[in-house]
C-alpha cells in the first residue's frame, strides 16, 4: 500500500514535469520576445544570444509608445475591433435568434447560402471586395473596414447562436408572448440575459480576430494615419530593420489587450469554448 | 379582470386557424425586423463579392475605370494549370497540410492527455500551451523571422553552438529547400493550443469507472488509450481534424509574413500566390481564377469528409 502510494507519488511529479517541459518549449518564443524587447540595440545581435540581458533597459518601450504613431495605431484598432465586436454580437444574435425561432418563407434558403459561405475563406472574395470598397469610397475609411470585418464573421456566429438560442426553453418565451410583450422584449429581456456564455464566446473570438486581423487591413487601407497596429506593427519592422528590440516591444504592448479581454472574459466561455472557438 | 377574461373568451372563441395565421404573420414581420441589418451586410460584403468573383474569373480585367475588360472564357483557369508555379504553390499547400495538420493533431493529443492528469495548476498550463494562439500572426511570424535568422539566429546558435547537431549555421530563408521549415514549425506550434483545449473538453467528458474496469482487467495504460479514449473521442477527433484540414488548405498568413513566398517564389501557396498575382501584377481576372479553384476544392473536400465521417452525433 505505502508502495502503491508513493509510485503514485512518483507519476504525478513525472507529468507535472513534462507539462512543464511542454510548457517551456511552447513559450520559449515569447519569453526571447520579453528578453529581447528589454535589451539595447547593441545587445540584439549578441552572440551567443543571452536569455536574461545583461543591461535591461525599458527605452524600446518608450520609443515605441511615443513613436511612428504607435497611439493613433492603437487607437484605430481599438476603434476598428470594439465596433465590429458590439456589431458582430448583436447582428449575428439578431439572425440567429430568428432561426431559430421563427417561421417565414425562405428560411431554408436563407440558412443553406450562409452555411456554404461559412466553408468558403473570407480571402477568397478579396479582390472583388477591394474593388467593392473603391467603388463605395470606402477605401481608406476605418468604418468600411468594419462593414467587412463584420459581414465577414456574421455567417460563422449566426451558426453558432443559432444552435445556442435552439437549446433556450420556448415556455417562458411563449409565456410572455402571450401576455401581450413582443418579440423585440423577449430577445433584450430574456434571450440575451440567459445567453451570456454564448455570446460572451462570440465576443471575445470576434475581438481577438479583429484585433489581430492583417489581410484586408493591408488591403483596403493605403492612408498611414489609418492603419490598424498589426499592418503597422509589420511595417514597423520594414522600417526598422534590425531593431528587433523596438519591433517586439510595440508587438508586447499590442498583446496588452488580447491577454486583457481573454482573462477578464474567461470565466463566461470556459463550457463554450469548445463549441466557440474557431481557429485564430 | 373582466377584460382579462374577456381577452381570453376571446382567444378561446377564435377559429383556430385565424389565429395561427396571425401569429405567423407576426412572426414573419419579427423575423424580417430580426435579419434584414445583418443579411443586408452579409449580402452585400460577403456574398456579392464572392459571386462577383466567379464573374471576374472569366475576364482580362481591367482596374481602370472606363475601360471595358475583355471575356476570355475559361483562359484564366487553363493558365493556371499550365502555370509551374501555380502548380508548386498547390504542392506547397498540400504538403503544409500533410504536415502540419498530423503534427498539430498528435502533439495536442499528448498535451492533452497529459494536462489531463494535472490536478491544480492545470488551467495555467492550459493558459501557456494557449497563448500561441492568442496571439496575431504578425507577431508570431516576426518572432520566427528572428529565431530563424542566419547565421545568428536562436534556432542556428541552438542547434550549432548548443545541441551541435549541424556544424554550420543554416540560412533558412534563404534557402528554397529549407524556407518552408520555419512556416511548417510556426504553423504547428500556433495551432497545438487549440486542439489541445478541444480534446481536453472531450476528455473530461470520458467517465472514469471506464479506466478503473479496465486496469481492474490489467489493460495497459497504451491498450487503454486505443481501445477507450480514442474510440470515444471519436466525435471531437473528427471534428478537429475537418476544421484543420479546411484551415491547413486556407494557409496565407505564416507563407505571408515569414517568407513572402520567397525565395524566388518557391514557398508560394495557392492563397499567397493569387493574392500576390490580383495585388502585386494587378491580375484580377486570374487571381480570382485561382481563388475560386481554391473555394471549390475546399467545399468539394469538406462535404465528402462530413459525408465520410458522419455518425450520430457526429457533425451536425
Amino acid at each position: 500500500m505505502v508502495q502503491f502510494a508513493s509510485r503514485r507519488k512518483l507519476l504525478s511529479f513525472m507529468y507535472y514535469l513534462l507539462a512543464t517541459l511542454g510548457a517551456a518549449v511552447m513559450i520559449l518564443p515569447f519569453v526571447w520576445m520579453v528578453s529581447t524587447s528589454f535589451k539595447e540595440h547593441a545587445f540584439v545581435i549578441e552572440f551567443p544570444p543571452r536569455l536574461i540581458p545583461a543591461n535591461p533597459t525599458l527605452s524600446n518601450f518608450e520609443q515605441a509608445w511615443t513613436a511612428n504613431n504607435f497611439q493613433l495605431y492603437f487607437r484605430n484598432s481599438l476603434l476598428v475591433a470594439v465596433t465590429s465586436t458590439l456589431l458582430v454580437v448583436l447582428l449575428s444574435a439578431m439572425m440567429a435568434y430568428a432561426f431559430a425561432r421563427f417561421e417565414f418563407p425562405g428560411k431554408e434558403l436563407i440558412f443553406f447560402i450562409i452555411l456554404l459561405v461559412l466553408f468558403v475563406p473570407n480571402l477568397i472574395g478579396i479582390i472583388p471586395q477591394f474593388l467593392l470598397a473603391k467603388t463605395l469610397n470606402l477605401r481608406n475609411s476605418l468604418i468600411g473596414l468594419v462593414f467587412f470585418y463584420v459581414s465577414g464573421s456574421i455567417p460563422f456566429n449566426t451558426f453558432l447562436l443559432r444552435g445556442f438560442f435552439e437549446a433556450l426553453p420556448k415556455e417562458l418565451e411563449e409565456a410572455v408572448l402571450i401576455d401581450g410583450g413582443s418579440y423585440f422584449t423577449i430577445f433584450s429581456r430574456m434571450v440575451l440575459p440567459l445567453s451570456k456564455p454564448a455570446l460572451a464566446t462570440v465576443a471575445i473570438f470576434s475581438f481577438l480576430g479583429f484585433w489581430d486581423e492583417y489581410v484586408q487591413s493591408l488591403t483596403f487601407i493605403d492612408d498611414p494615419l489609418k492603419r490598424t497596429l498589426p499592418v503597422a506593427i509589420a511595417s514597423f519592422h520594414g522600417q526598422h530593420g534590425t531593431e528587433w528590440g523596438l519591433v517586439f516591444a510595440a508587438s508586447l504592448i499590442a498583446i496588452v489587450p488580447v491577454v486583457l479581454v481573454y482573462i477578464s472574459l474567461q470565466r463566461y466561455f470556459t463550457g463554450g469554448l469548445t463549441t466557440g472557438a474557431f481557429k485564430g | 379582470m373582466e377584460t382579462r377574461m374577456l381577452q381570453s373568451a376571446e382567444t378561446l372563441a377564435t377559429p383556430k386557424r385565424r389565429k395561427l395565421s396571425s401569429m405567423r404573420k407576426r412572426q414573419i414581420r419579427a423575423a424580417f425586423l430580426f435579419i434584414l441589418p445583418g443579411l443586408l451586410l452579409f449580402l452585400v460584403f460577403n456574398l456579392y463579392p464572392l459571386i462577383k468573383s466567379f464573374q471576374i474569373s472569366f475576364y482580362e480585367w481591367s482596374i481602370m475605370p472606363g475601360r471595358a475588360s475583355t471575356f476570355v472564357g475559361l483562359d484564366n483557369y487553363l493558365r493556371a494549370f499550365q502555370d509551374p508555379i501555380a502548380r508548386l504553390s498547390f504542392r506547397n499547400t498540400l504538403l503544409y497540410t500533410l504536415i502540419t495538420v498530423p503534427g498539430q493533431m498528435t502533439l495536442a493529443m499528448l498535451a492533452a492527455l497529459l494536462l489531463n492528469q494535472l490536478g491544480r495548476g492545470r488551467g495555467v498550463y492550459r493558459l501557456l500551451y494557449y497563448l500561441p494562439v492568442i496571439t496575431s500572426w504578425v507577431i508570431v511570424a516576426l518572432l520566427f523571422r528572428y529565431m530563424f535568422q542566419s547565421p545568428n539566429g536562436f534556432i542556428n546558435y541552438l542547434l550549432v553552438d548548443v545541441l551541435q547537431v549541424v556544424e554550420k549555421p543554416i540560412g533558412w530563408l534563404q534557402s528554397a529547400k529549407t524556407a518552408n521549415i520555419p512556416i511548417w514549425v510556426l504553423g504547428t506550434w500556433k495551432g497545438i493550443g487549440w486542439s489541445m483545449v478541444i480534446f481536453l473538453a472531450g476528455l473530461t467528458t470520458i467517465p472514469n469507472d471506464l479506466y478503473e474496469a479496465a486496469a481492474i482487467d490489467g489493460a495497459g495504460s497504451w491498450h487503454r488509450f486505443w481501445h477507450i479514449t480514442l474510440p470515444l473521442l471519436r466525435p471531437t477527433v473528427v471534428f478537429t481534424l475537418v476544421v484543420l484540414l479546411i484551415g491547413g488548405l486556407n494557409v496565407f498568413l505564416p507563407v505571408v509574413l515569414v517568407t513572402n513566398g520567397g525565395p524566388l517564389q518557391q514557398t508560394e501557396v495557392i492563397l499567397s500566390y493569387m493574392y500576390h498575382q490580383a495585388f502585386d501584377f494587378l491580375d484580377f481576372g486570374y487571381g480570382s481564377a485561382m481563388s475560386f479553384m481554391m473555394a471549390v476544392f475546399i467545399i468539394v473536400l469538406s462535404f465528402i469528409q462530413i459525408r465520410f465521417f458522419r455518425q450520430p452525433e457526429e457533425i451536425r
